[in-house]
């Protein structure tokens, strides 16, 4: 397996505060890896050092093998494409020429876009399912609309690698669970993909790999299944999470909902010791 | 007619949506009637004026200027004053103010992320208003009032650039707010010399600041019209890029765009001919507010056709602008009074009917 994001010992200081000590994590290629932590552990930061949006004060990131220290910003988006969290410009854009902003990195010429690129724009609105948004202004679309265009616009830039920030936080239920769908299509077709997230059931049930992260570095690292544990969770939520199994799927929980529950439905629930990390049926 | 519907057809074979081949072909027709729009504009302001000359008078004329087939001779002299060297320069000149300041309001626009934003937000005018009236209230200093207002309102930019650039960097927020400082510290310093102008001294500062054609010259062309030119093709070549920058720096360089790179490109061009059009004809307000909002309630806020489109119409509003401003009354008006009357009740409408559009 190729490692198609090498991150190695990245430090990075707002002012004198330090933000990032010492962060080292490995995607391999194909993946979809889910960055998760709270709120303030430092995701976004290592994003933006990854990305170069901020220069980290020392350690590597390496992309399909290449330093990207050395990189220049053009050759850089051929590498890697970046979502960020729905917005909405200043100008009342098209959906596709959003999307054919996609394009930028491989543009020629005075007039610059051509049929082929309008083309490969079109095809990634397809991939994500939103072809009869081309012509609709952008600005009026629904939050979670704008993201999906956005992801489409990552397509279209034909990248070995997207990042994504925080894709589904201000998105509704279904929306939310549209996104990592279309997340995993995307993955299905080799790209890899890291993308922030602060729900941990999101990351347990989407993800091929996590990364934890709280203010002390990385917490924990691997699997879904390992590192989406009441071990990991007491560490950076401070004893709040119960994980429980229902029906094969990991489930988050607050600790405080089910000892709630047990006052009102008793007996219906097994006891909190049994369930825990095996089969049982809530 | 009939090539367009079957170039359709095959574009439908090919798997293309028409809607958009269509729409962008439609983009192309609209240009290309402006462009058509200007010329008849350009043709109607050279028969207007106090002296009236025909169509005719107006042809022969150039004829004899541009080509070998007629002699200048043959013109009367009167003619020749009066179309060459007085109505043609101060209507090519229209044109390239015209263009200058639209095309300038359209990138500020779109580099500052603010479709409220207009040429002279990094003081370009304060400053040339300052150099020009340095000019006119010490004329044994400053000989030349239109170098002078060139020079200070390329430095009013230039200080409110490095002010505003920290560690590399120049925050779209920070230079507004510097270009802010440095203009009203600039107007602070017209006022100090209105304050001790001497009477007609004072009036010739209000007149400047007020905007006006009247001595335009073949030489002001010369000045003025390559440095135009030039910097359209190039900020229209850069129209895709500009489209990325509006979207934000971290975005513009996730999709390979180097904002920093290009905002010193675009605002350096638009800068210079803004400067240029402030020193030759002063302050001429609503043009580069106004024409990009125009071309992008008409074409949509591509880049690409924002800035061709906008160029066009402020060429076409400035030889109207200017025609009224020379023909209402028998002396002449300040054009500024006019872009403003005539620009204002615009802007009003675009607010009402289309804000939610165009600025949401």
């Amino acid at each position: 397996m190729i490692k198609m994001l090498k991150v190695r010992n990245i430090h990075f200081n707002y002012g004198s505060t330090p933000v990032l000590r010492d962060i080292s994590f490995d995607v391999d290629e194909g993946t979809l890896c889910g960055l998760f932590g709270p709120n303030g552990s430092g995701k976004t930061t290592l994003f933006k050092c990854c990305l170069k949006f901020l220069k980290a004060h020392k350690g590597s990131v390496r992309m399909n093998s290449t330093d990207v220290s050395g990189l220049r910003i053009e050759d850089m988006a051929k590498l890697v494409s970046y979502v960020p969290q729905e917005h909405k410009p200043p100008f009342p854009y098209l959906v596709r020429e959003i999307v054919l902003m996609g394009r930028t990195p491989h543009l020629g010429g005075f007039f610059g876009v051509s049929r082929k690129d309008k083309k490969i724009a079109l095809d990634a609105l397809e991939m994500v399912g939103i072809s009869e948004l081309a012509d609709r202004s952008y600005n009026q679309l629904s939050g979670g609309q704008r993201q999906l265009v956005l992801m489409a616009r990552a397509i279209a830039q034909e990248t070995p690698l997207i990042f994504l920030d925080e894709p589904t936080s201000a998105l509704d239920f279904s929306n939310q669970i549209k996104i990592w769908k279309v997340m995993q299509t995307i993955v299905e077709d080799g790209v890899t993909i890291l993308a922030c997230s602060h729900d941990p059931n999101h990351v347990a049930w989407f993800c091929d790999k996590v990364v934890v992260m709280n203010e002390n570095g990385i917490a924990a690292e691997g699997q879904p299944s390992d590192v989406i544990s009441e071990k990991t969770l007491g560490k950076i939520y401070a004893d709040i999470c119960s994980v429980r199994t229902v029906d094969g799927v990991r489930m988050v929980m607050p600790k405080w909902v089910i000892e709630k529950n047990y006052g009102y439905i008793g007996n219906s629930v097994p006891e909190a010791g049994t369930v825990a990390g095996d089969g049982g049926n809530l | 007619m009939s090539e367009w519907f079957q170039s359709l057809g095959v574009l439908r074979r090919m798997g293309y949506d028409d809607a958009k081949e269509v729409s962008e072909r439609r983009k192309v027709i609209v240009l290309i009637s402006m462009f058509v729009t200007l010329f008849l504009a350009t043709a109607v302001a050279m028969v207007m004026g106090s002296y009236k000359t025909s169509i005719a008078d107006v042809y022969l004329t150039l004829l004899a200027h541009f080509t070998p087939f007629y002699e200048v001779s043959n013109i009367s002299n009167l003619h020749n004053t009066i179309i060459w060297d007085i109505r043609f320069p101060r209507i090519i000149l229209n044109i390239c103010v015209g263009i200058a300041l639209a095309i300038a309001g359209a990138v500020y626009q779109g580099v500052f992320r603010n479709p409220l934003v207009e040429p002279y937000i990094l003081g370009a005018s304060s400053g040339a208003a300052f150099g020009a009236a340095l000019g006119i209230v010490f004329p044994a200093i400053f000989p030349s009032i239109q170098i002078s207002a060139f020079i200070f309102g390329s430095i009013a930019v230039a200080v409110a650039y490095m002010l505003a650039r920290v560690q590399g960097e120049t925050p779209v927020v920070t230079l507004i707010l510097a270009g802010v400082i440095i203009g009203s510290i600039f107007s602070a310093f017209v006022s100090i010399l209105k304050y001790i102008a001497t009477d007609t001294a004072l009036r010739e500062i209000v007149f400047w600041l007020m905007g006006g054609f009247y001595y335009a010259t073949w030489d002001d062309i010369i000045t003025i019209g390559p440095v135009v030119l030039i910097s359209f093709f190039v900020l229209w070549g850069l129209g895709w890029k500009l489209n990325i920058l509006s979207m934000g720096d971290e975005e513009a360089r996730g999709l390979g765009v180097n904002p920093e790179k290009y905002r010193f490109i675009v605002i350096s061009l638009a800068t210079l001919v803004t400067a240029f059009a402030v020193s030759l004809v002063g302050i001429i307000a609503w043009v580069g507010l106004m024409m990009p909002h125009a071309a992008r309630m008409i074409l949509g806020p591509d880049n690409r056709f924002v800035i061709p489109s906008a160029a066009m119409m402020g060429a076409i509003y400035l030889i109207v602008c200017d025609t009224l401003a020379r023909t209402l009354t028998t002396s002449e008006i300040p054009v500024g009074i006019i872009t403003s009357i005539l620009g204002a009740p615009y802007v009003c409408y675009l607010l009402r009917q289309k804000g939610r559009v165009i600025f949401g």
